[in-house]
């Protein structure tokens, strides 16, 4: 093999697209570690902590896109503090000193600030495409940078970040000769847009191809735009507070006449039933609706736009639907691939929900479902067998039951033979996540059965550290594993250390770990990082004379090269 | 003579309490806590935490009160992006509705019903005959639907194009037996 010459190798790896095949070649010898490294243009790094920027940049000086994730993912939910780490800027400074030719970067869960944005538009000459997803640390002054000094801009795209409004200039700040945009995504920005700038961004950026909007864009405003971009195919609405029979109205029922071009909708924030019928027309060739975010379309309204979009495949709702109106989802979208159900009513009474029962019905109309995420009420082993049965393609199955701790209500089980069958019917699952009552039992089946799991969530589960151990031996591609409010201690956490070093990290907070067991651990595995986060007040004070069995509030380990890390704050430890 | 070794005079013990303000005016109520909605999940002591965690998984594993729920930092497991944006819009939605009183003859209290939530005359002639059936004395009685305009006058409900009825409702009432006969002529 080491005979082939370098050319030969190079045209090769050419074709390797993922990661983790480049990973597989790199490490065959030293000629093809070279040969990969200088030719891998997309650099994937799911730990920003796992290795140093610099490190990344000097291997792969010839990447044009570079992709981190930052804080774990129960950072989701409020579970990290808010300063934990995560930033942004040593990469974005590495990469500007030794990758000028980054064209794409795309970061999740960090913190980005408005000076790293702005050093990220004057250090790239070539950058085409931001992506940050559930980020924060940024005001509009930094896409304004953006928008002003990134030429050839193609895509910005902000999913879901918390962004601070000092204004609406940022808009006005593409040049008249930006015309380059092919992605424009400012959904999650809650202050108001300069409507006239947008609007002749759009009419200049003919090859603009998706866009979704603030509330703040009106609907004389979206009429506008979809004139001057009918060839849109992802269309995030805005407000859409439209009232029937008004002028507005009307003209938006033409507009989306002529958007024969799209396939997928979102937005719809303070959208009333009556405005459907404005994007009836579309229906038929949508492969992509998300109307989570629009609580006031409900009952009949809802169940009858979604049933006319035959052709959907993927489809978020919140469970106002119910369970009926699934079961009409069910007999409409037969090419259904993925759905999400999200609770509409988090903290009141339970109104119109849905129950085990949608979600049979939706397993039996649509049995090419291969990702789900379901908040309900309740469920039962009946319901979950079943679904095993129609759905055996799932990768992704997510369900979470409101009440923690909940069993079956029929038979007052736990939920073991119900995710049990999950996973023995869906050779494929990669990410799982569980809820109500469990004991040990679902993490032998995990274990036995779970072959190429690489993700899962537990809360409120389990019995003793047997559980953890069945997870920890059996799943044998797991890469992240979380888990909360579990009585899994130290006994679970050092059975099998090594574990670790195949996984990107581990993630348990409010289960039965002691400092003790964590300190071990991290004595013994010096390539893992053995984070601690202490917020109550009592740590601040007793630091030292915490005794070994101070059971630990939260505990996140992962593998890493690139040693402790120094920017970590007060209240986290590392061991 | 007062009535006792017990007894207690609240006003004269109001008048001795110490507060802040002009004497006979009196603060406002403190409002009693609230233990279902919390915007953000506050930071609770470790042992607090350990409480309500441990009462859905010990003993009989009784599922937690709606108050447990509420309190468990990040559950449900909903990205906080979300969670605020449902705040929002819940108070957007509860502040819009276009509510108007509607009047039965002869039944004892009144109701009040949101004009925005129906499409027409049909859906709201359906719901109010579901409001009100409990008052029907016989079924197929006949009764007319009446509103009272902007300028005060009692208008029969469905002559005008219904978005100009909504604009223009300001109450509703339900009018019964022979005077509705009388008042209705051709059936609409």
């Amino acid at each position: 093999m080491t005979y082939f010459p370098e050319e030969v190798v190079e045209h090769i790896v050419d074709f390797l697209g993922s990661h983790r095949d480049r990973n597989a070649v790199s490490t065959v010898c030293k000629a093809w570690y070279q040969v990969e490294r200088l030719s891998r243009r997309n650099v994937f790094v799911g730990n920003c902590y796992a290795i140093r920027p610099e490190r990344v940049m000097a291997r792969f000086p010839w990447m044009k896109s570079l992709s981190v994730k930052g804080k774990p993912h129960f950072a989701d939910f409020n579970l990290v503090p808010y300063d934990w780490g995560g930033f942004a800027q040593p990469w974005i400074e590495a990469a500007a000193r030794g990758c000028p030719c980054l064209e794409e970067l795309r970061l999740k869960r960090m913190v980005v600030t408005d000076d790293d944005l702005e050093l990220l538009a004057r250090s790239f000459p070539n950058f085409k495409s931001l992506v940050l997803v559930s980020c924060e640390g940024f005001s509009t002054d930094g896409l304004a940078a953006i928008a002003t000094y990134c030429r050839g801009l193609r895509e910005l795209d902000l999913q879901e970040n918390e962004v601070e409004d000092h204004g609406c200039q940022w808009l006005s700040c593409f040049p008249d000769s930006c015309t380059s945009l092919v992605s424009l995504n400012f959904a999650c920005l809650k202050g108001e847009i300069n409507a006239n700038a947008l609007e002749r961004l759009v009419a200049r950026c003919p090859d603009l191809r998706s866009l979704k909007l603030n509330r703040a864009i009106s609907v004389e405003s979206l009429n506008r735009i979809l004139a001057r971009a009918p060839h849109l195919v992802d269309l995030g609405t805005g407000s859409m507070t439209v009232n029937h029979h008004t002028e507005a109205y009307h003209r938006l029922i033409n507009t989306f006449l002529r958007c024969k071009s799209l396939r997928s909708l979102s937005g719809f924030w303070d959208a009333s039933s009556c405005c459907l019928q404005a994007v009836y027309p579309v229906c038929v060739n949508l492969a992509a609706l998300n109307l989570s975010y629009a609580p006031a379309i409900q009952g009949d309204d809802l169940i009858k736009l979604i049933c006319l979009c035959f052709r959907l495949q993927k489809l978020w709702v919140l469970d106002c639907i119910g369970d009926k109106g699934l079961a009409a989802v069910a007999s409409s979208c037969k090419d259904l691939q993925e759905l999400r159900v999200f609770p509409s009513d988090i903290y009141g009474a339970g109104t119109t929900a849905v129950t085990e029962e949608g979600l049979v019905a939706i397993s039996s109309g649509c049995p090419k479902l291969n990702s789900l995420l379901y908040f309900c009420y309740q469920m039962t082993n009946t319901a979950l067998v079943t679904v095993a049965k129609n759905c055996p393609h799932f990768t992704r199955f997510r369900l979470c039951i409101l009440d923690p701790g909940k069993p079956d209500p029929v038979t007052n089980q736990p939920l073991d033979e119900g995710f049990g069958a999950i996973v023995r019917s869906c050779k494929n699952l990669r990410r799982l996540s569980l809820s109500g009552l469990l004991t040990d039992k679902v993490f032998l089946y995990i274990g036995m059965h779970a072959e190429h799991l690489e993700m899962l969530s537990i809360a409120f589960a389990g019995d003793s550290d047997k559980g953890m151990v069945y997870v920890l031996n059996g799943c044998k591609n797991l890469r992240k594993l979380e888990i909360r409010d579990c009585p899994f201690g130290d006994d679970a956490l050092l059975k099998d250390v090594t574990k670790y070093e195949t996984m990107r990290s581990l993630w348990m907070s409010s289960c039965d770990v002691t400092l003790r067991g964590c300190r071990a651990l991290a004595a013994k595995m010096p390539s893992l990082n053995v984070e601690i986060i202490n917020e109550s007040d009592e740590a601040d004070e007793f630091q030292e004379n915490l005794s070994d069995l101070h059971k630990v509030e939260k505990l996140y380990v992962y593998r890493t090269v690139a040693g402790g890390r120094t920017d970590a704050p007060d209240f986290v430890w590392i061991l | 003579m007062d009535g006792g070794v017990g007894y207690v005079d609240m006003d004269a013990l109001k008048a001795t309490e110490l507060r802040l303000g002009l004497p006979g005016s009196d603060p406002p109520e403190k409002p009693p806590p609230t233990t279902t909605t919390t915007a953000r999940p506050t930071k609770r002591s470790l042992d607090e935490d350990r409480a309500a965690r441990r009462e859905p998984s010990e003993g009989g594993r009784a599922t937690s009160t709606r108050a447990t729920k509420a309190q468990v930092v990040g559950w449900p497991p909903i990205r906080s992006y979300r969670k605020n944006s449902f705040q929002a819009m819940k108070a957007a939605a509860e502040a819009a509705g276009l509510y108007v009183k509607v009047s039965m003859d002869g039944a004892p209290y009144l109701r009040k019903i949101d004009l925005e939530v129906y499409k027409g005359y049909k859906e709201l002639r359906e719901a109010l005959e579901d409001m009100f059936k409990c008052f029907e004395g016989c079924k197929g009685s006949e009764y007319a639907i009446t509103y009272e305009d902007k300028d005060g006058d009692l208008m029969l409900v469905g002559d005008v194009p219904w978005e100009m009825f909504t604009s223009s409702c300001k109450k509703l009432r339900i009018i019964r037996g022979a005077e509705a006969i009388r008042g209705l002529g051709s059936s609409q």
